[in-house]
């Protein structure tokens, strides 16, 4: 039994991956899991059937190994890109630097996760990527419950009042707006907010959360803003 | 004999046998032209007095006839070094002269004869050779035969003197080549032989051998310093090699045990549900922790192996140094540790902006955790400015600070002072910022914090290029 999404069920029925790993046992607990979190998983063990089942079929998001026997995640992505499949790839490796991940994310992944990762971390990314939730890229005000950012104005206003953010903060704000429902992780917001790809030491993450937290919720019976335990951070606007 | 093979197999001695050859055909043309010339010219010159006398001759013939003729060749014959002359019968009978005998059938012909002939000389001593020489042959009207030759003794004797000297300079200039050559040659193939032996002492796992370098500066030197230096890059990432490997063996394995035996402990114990859960959690903490420090080695690894790692472009350090400050001002707050800066705006250096900011981080990280707990109030600045030699990213604090003679120790892998073992971390912090540092061609520095003569200051220094 998986017990990481027992403080939070994504409901997402109809999201469709396919899911290429060669290592069988990782595989079978991938497919449990994200089945288990509602999410219809296909796997395929090779490359090639790999290719082949992400050209015949319509996923939302793909999860790609590296490194696989008949042909290789890069290619894999970069032949997709070639007959203009744009499904959102992630990108497992072995390899996790600094280099690895620019030529993952050159050769057309959109998401690089280096082994090994938690569950939690993969499932986030994954949904973040099959944008099933959240703002659209093109609205210019995000709106949760009665929490407001102005992404032109750089306003933020929840039921109406004016709160005053630092532009760190804002931008922290701005990227949990977008993903609103999905749970993202500290290393995705040090990732997204911060742009920077390595692991701090101290939870760094965690301070800065906490003091946005007070500044928005501060003064309101709501909480918005939440913890989700062994995962990351949901900001959602019900119960 | 192996070793002339070899010697024979040196490209220094190939080119000399190649040479040596085209040189000894140039060599032989050369005799040739110069000998043909030789003789051409002094063929031309005999040609040319026989004719001259041709000329007298004739005239005593037309104005005295065969008698005055036959006068004038006598008295010629007499006189010491005298071209040959002959005035024979239609017959072939010598009338007179100085000629004694001819080879047979030079007077059948008139005209220049066609090949040198062979001839006697009156009060020629019996049994020596006879002379050769070139001739002319003119028929009188009356049938009688004429013949003034002159004697092709000197011009041969000149001709091979010549052909003897050109002969013996040539082949004094072929062997001394050769000499040189063969010494060249066997010392090249003496500083090769050295060469290779220390390469095969090298192969054989002795990684602190050099390559030889005789010290003159030639090609050979230039060759193996550069060799040296290579292999003194290959043995210092061996070297760290085989340090990771016993970094691993040593501290990976302790918490490794440390998770197995909690993983026993929990199942060996009568506990249930929540208690499992919990063993789970710690066990999931402690591989995570794993997984940092793996990572961190490698890192450092790959980051002290140089090429390829990362890309380099200029990058704002004012800018990375404003957001590592952002980045940890609320940790630091949390943590009661006053965090301030003075940074140099519109410093640029060359390198990688994702790692100058871990290595930033590293610093102010140790920082906060070293100095937090102190009893005064803390303080942590974080500075840039330019140096003379560079620019300084520095970052100081009033905590405990290193003592003198650990701070060249804590830099290594897995090194943690005794005070510190009770601190999160991995001991790799300051191994990765000094492998950082020493990939962005600077270093990192520790020092006591100078304004305050207690805490710690560990300055980041970009070397200025060029």
């Amino acid at each position: 039994m998986v017990c990481f999404s027992s403080e939070y069920s994504p409901n997402m029925p109809d999201m469709k991956i396919l899911v290429i790993e060669d290592d069988l046992e990782a595989a079978a607990y991938l497919v449990k899991a994200f089945n288990e979190s509602g999410i219809v998983t296909d796997h395929a063990s090779d490359g090639d059937l790999g290719f082949y089942l992400a050209t015949e079929n319509n996923y939302d998001v793909m999860v790609i190994d590296r490194m696989l026997p008949k042909r290789d995640g890069l290619s894999i992505v970069s032949e997709l890109r070639e007959k203009s499949i744009d499904t959102p790839v992630l990108i497992l490796s072995a390899l996790g630097q600094v280099d690895d991940r620019v030529t993952g994310l050159r050769a057309g992944g959109d998401d690089y996760l280096p082994k090994p990762y938690s569950f939690s971390e993969l499932l986030a990314r994954v949904e973040v990527l099959g944008r099933r939730k959240g703002m659209r890229d093109n609205d210019t005000v995000y709106k949760v419950g009665d929490l407001e950012l102005d992404r032109l104005a750089h306003e933020v206003r929840r039921a109406g009042q004016r709160i005053t953010l630092q532009p760190r903060e804002f931008r922290l704000l701005e990227y949990l707006m977008k993903h609103a429902g999905q749970v993202v992780t500290r290393t995705m917001l040090l990732e997204n907010v911060w742009d920077y790809h390595f692991d701090p030491q101290t939870n760094v993450i965690d301070v800065h959360i906490s003091r946005l937290r007070s500044k928005i919720e501060k003064g309101f019976d709501k909480a918005l803003l939440r913890t989700v335990r062994g995962a990351g951070y949901i900001l959602k606007a019900d119960g | 004999m192996g070793r002339f093979r070899l010697l024979l197999r040196t490209t220094a001695v190939r080119m000399s046998a190649l040479y040596l050859g085209l040189f000894a055909i140039c060599a032989v043309i050369l005799v040739f032209y110069v000998t043909d010339l030789t003789s051409s010219l002094l063929t031309y010159q005999t040609k040319q007095v026989v004719q001259d006398e041709l000329k007298v001759l004739g005239n005593f013939y037309r104005r005295g006839g065969v008698s005055r003729l036959i006068g004038h060749i006598d008295r010629r014959s007499r006189e010491p070094g005298a071209n040959l002359y002959t005035i024979a019968a239609p017959n072939g009978q010598i009338l007179a002269g100085n000629v004694e005998s001819l080879q047979p059938g030079v007077l059948e012909r008139e005209g220049w004869t066609e090949r040198p002939f062979s001839y006697r000389r009156f009060y020629q001593p019996e049994g020596t050779p006879g002379h050769m020489a070139l001739a002319e042959v003119i028929f009188l009207p009356n049938g009688m035969r004429v013949l003034v030759g002159r004697d092709l003794g000197e011009p041969t004797k000149f001709r091979s003197m010549v052909q003897r000297s050109l002969v013996m300079a040539l082949g004094i200039m072929v062997i001394g080549a050769l000499v040189i050559w063969f010494v060249i040659g066997r010392r090249a193939l003496q500083r090769i032989d050295r060469v290779s032996q220390a390469s095969q002492k090298i192969m054989a796992g002795d990684l602190g051998q050099r390559l030889p370098v005789s010290g003159s500066g030639d090609e050979f030197d230039r060759l193996s310093e550069s060799l040296n230096s290579m292999l003194g890059r290959i043995e210092s990432l061996n070297e760290g090699l085989r340090q990771v490997s016993d970094n691993i063996a040593h501290d990976l394995k302790t918490p490794l045990t440390r998770l197995r035996n909690r993983a026993e402990a929990a199942l060996a114990g009568k506990e249930d549900g929540p208690a499992y859960r919990a063993a789970m959690e710690e066990m999931i903490e402690e591989s995570d922790q794993l997984i940092r420090t793996f990572n961190a080695l490698l890192m450092i690894s790959r980051v002290e192996a140089g090429s390829a790692v990362a890309e380099m472009n200029e990058v704002d350090l004012s800018q990375i140094a404003h957001d590592a400050e952002e980045l940890y001002e609320p940790v630091a707050d949390e943590a009661g540790v006053s965090l301030s800066t003075r940074i140099e705006d519109g410093i640029e250096v060359s390198g990688n902006r994702e790692l100058i900011g871990q290595a930033l981080t590293n610093l102010i990280d140790n920082a906060i955790k070293y100095s937090a707990d102190c009893k005064k109030p803390a303080r942590i600045e974080v500075a840039l400015e330019r140096g003379t030699n560079g620019s300084v990213l520095s970052v100081s604090d009033n905590g405990p600070g290193i003592p003198e003679n650990r701070r060249h120790d804590v830099i290594k892998r897995f090194v943690r002072l005794d005070e510190s073992r009770s601190k999160p971390g991995t001991g790799l912090g300051l191994s990765l910022v000094d492998a950082i540092m020493a990939l962005h061609g600077g270093r990192l520095e520790l020092d006591c914090n100078g304004n305050e003569h207690s805490g710690l200051c560990a300055r980041m220094v970009f070397d200025r290029r060029g």
